[in-house]
């Protein structure tokens, strides 16, 4: 449980870094005639950071294989031949067969589907969770803000993997599809709480600009104004939050499929294989530590592509 | 500073209540046919039905009956009375049983935290931007991306089967170098972001007025670290890992699966896999309450370390 609580409470922190936080140097201004956007300037510092073509990279590769395993292997996950358990690597497959005698390669491969979906859709559902909860608190204040600040506090302080244990106990033995969704419901359930205060912290910064009052004068509605002057301004931070959310959030699918209760059987998913190449290892440790390596690659890209983005938006942060 | 504590005990009691009642919803209501469940697949007689509903309230229906039965379960789970296990077994004497391993794990993590966090924190803090601060920005990076899943098989794999430097499992009553991988995986996150706290709040120190009169009056530089810049900096510090305690006592189910520790964790672990319904629900019940008590114990502990924090 700890691990995705922590990662999300580090993520301050791991944006305080890099030398020191001195005010940008002044000789730069003179040198460009128009002024540069923030977004310019962002991809500016993006370009040059290494980190992040490493991680977008991965993001790409993990993301194009779970749309088209085809790609990357040839083999069936599925083909599990018990005379060829645990043999190694081959021309066929190359990091061998696992101890039902699955292709170890192709599973991993296989296994970035359900991964990614449940991630992306966490993500996104989180996302529409946390706008409407920060744009309302932020936007209306007084008692609005009251109750939904406390309703974030009550929810952030509901540890994450028990939770999740006993919502999802309650599921049984469904069909894999329901299983996905159940997961993803759980995650967006318990997991929109951080990105939800940084949406509120920027709309509450957002709704004192002279243009949000000009909006006002001309006779703009609550809704106009904060879908069209508010919510641009929250957007790219709840952007940055949400990208490595999506890490940590596959970190989570793949904890409560490690423990059983996430996704289950028909569905191949990496904590699935960690655990059955856990209980094997002293057989053979490549069907542990192939799917060991995708799950972390994975989750890492998406938190440093996460924290190299909000970097590069957000300067005062190193 | 009384009004601060009495509203977050007040939310504590209503995030208590919360949770309680979504465990209890989820996992006893709802059921066509609660006695059948606990039953299982044997048949139940008559007599025993009547006792069952006699004993449980199953006779009141509605909304009513529920909240009844819910206060019921919360008068026994305020009790310590937890029930009985699938196996038979009081579910209160199987916590009492593991608790102590879990409580020595959680300290041996600590430890690595602090000693390796704190220190590595302060060096990284206050040679900043430098190799060492650089590398272990990067470690720390690595170390808090990687889940617990990926860290503890491996670790056991190669430290404990592959190399053999330490037990690869820990078996009942557990010995002190038996639990010392499992206290390192287990403390790897807790000490990364105490590293991380430290380095930016003793960074953030450093640059203080007080650190700048300090050395004006011609203080060593060592005794402005670790007087001056140290006894601030680590109020966070020392905040985080009140809370990480009890995350580290509840939140180690994967660690203590895996190394095989006799502690709640394992139990947990057991229980999911084993479809012990009872014994989840008991277990994540008091396990909840740890972690809500030891959140608000913390929350406290910081508005008294750091007087400069008013909570209105």
């Amino acid at each position: 449980m700890s691990d995705f609580e922590t990662v999300a409470a580090t993520e301050n922190q791991a944006a305080r870094r890099g030398p020191s936080g001195e005010p940008g140097t002044p000789d730069k201004i003179g040198t460009s005639h128009k002024p540069r956007s923030l977004a310019g300037d962002a991809w500016r510092d993006l370009r040059r950071n290494p980190i992040f073509w490493i991680s977008l990279a991965l993001v790409t590769a993990v993301s194009l294989m779970a749309i088209a395993p085809g790609l990357f292997t040839s083999n069936d996950p599925q083909d599990c031949v018990l005379s060829r358990q645990n043999s190694g690597p081959s021309a066929g497959a190359i990091f061998g067969y696992d101890f039902q005698g699955c292709d170890t390669y192709a599973r991993a491969v296989y296994g970035s589907r359900a991964s990614l979906l449940v991630g992306a859709l966490s993500a996104l559902f989180t996302g529409i969770i946390a706008l409407a909860v920060g744009l309302l608190a932020g936007y209306f204040g007084r008692w609005v803000d009251a109750v939904l600040s406390r309703l974030i506090d009550i929810v952030l302080g509901i540890p994450l993997l028990l939770a999740a244990i006993v919502l999802l106990k309650r599921i049984g033995s469904a069909s894999p599809n329901a299983r996905i969704t159940a997961v993803i419901f759980v995650l967006a359930v318990l997991g929109w709480t951080t990105a939800a205060r940084v949406v509120r912290s920027s709309v509450i910064t957002a709704k004192e600009q002279d243009y949000v009052a000009a909006a006002r004068m001309l006779g703009a509605g609550h809704g106009r104004i904060m879908l069209r002057h508010i919510l641009p301004n929250a957007l790219a931070p709840a952007i940055v939050v949400l990208t490595i959310a999506l890490g940590s959030f596959i970190a989570a699918e793949a904890t409560l499929s490690f423990l059983g209760i996430g996704l289950k059987a028909p569905t191949i998913s990496w904590g699935q294989d960690i655990d059955t190449g856990r209980i094997h290892m002293r057989e053979s440790a490549t069907p542990l530590i192939v799917p060991s390596a995708f799950l972390a690659l994975t989750v890492l890209a998406f938190i440093m592509l996460g924290d190299a983005i909000r970097d590069a938006f957000d300067p005062k942060l190193r | 500073m009384f009004r601060f504590i009495l509203r977050r005990l007040l939310q504590m009691v209503l995030a208590f209540f919360g949770t309680t009642l979504i465990v209890y919803a989820l996992m006893f209501a709802g059921q066509t046919d609660p006695i059948q469940a606990l039953a299982g697949e044997r048949p139940v007689t008559a007599a025993q039905r009547a006792y069952l509903t006699e004993k449980y309230h199953l006779d009141q229906t509605g909304v009513g009956g529920f909240f009844y039965r819910y206060f019921d379960y919360v008068r026994s789970l305020l009790q310590g009375d937890l029930g009985q296990s699938l196996t038979g077994r009081q579910i209160g004497d199987i916590l009492q049983q593991a608790w102590p391993v879990t409580v020595k794990l959680a300290l041996i993590a600590l430890a690595v935290a602090v000693v390796f966090g704190v220190t590595s924190g302060v060096i990284a803090g206050i040679r900043r931007a430098g190799i060492f601060d650089n590398s272990t920005l990067v470690l720390t990076l690595l170390v808090l991306g990687i889940p617990t899943i990926v860290l503890a098989p491996l670790a056991q794999y190669f430290l404990g089967v592959k190399w053999q430097l330490f037990p690869p499992t820990a078996g009942a009553e557990p010995s002190f170098y038996a639990l010392l991988l499992p206290g390192i995986v287990l403390g790897s996150l807790s000490l990364a972001t105490a590293l991380r706290l430290t380095r930016t709040s003793v960074a953030e120190n450093l640059r203080a007025d007080y650190v700048r009169t300090a050395r004006s009056k011609g203080l060593v530089k060592r005794r402005i670290v670790s007087v001056h810049v140290l006894r601030n900096s680590l109020i966070p510090v020392v905040t985080f890992l009140g809370v990480e305690l009890g995350n580290l006592m509840s939140g180690a189910i994967i660690t203590e699966g895996v190394f095989n520790i006799p502690g709640v964790g394992f139990n947990l672990f057991r229980g999911i896999r084993t479809e012990d319904g009872p014994l989840v629900v008991g277990f994540v019940s008091v396990l909840v309450v740890v972690y809500l008590i030891s959140n608000l114990l913390v929350d406290v502990l910081y508005a008294v370390l750091d007087p400069r924090i008013r909570y209105e």
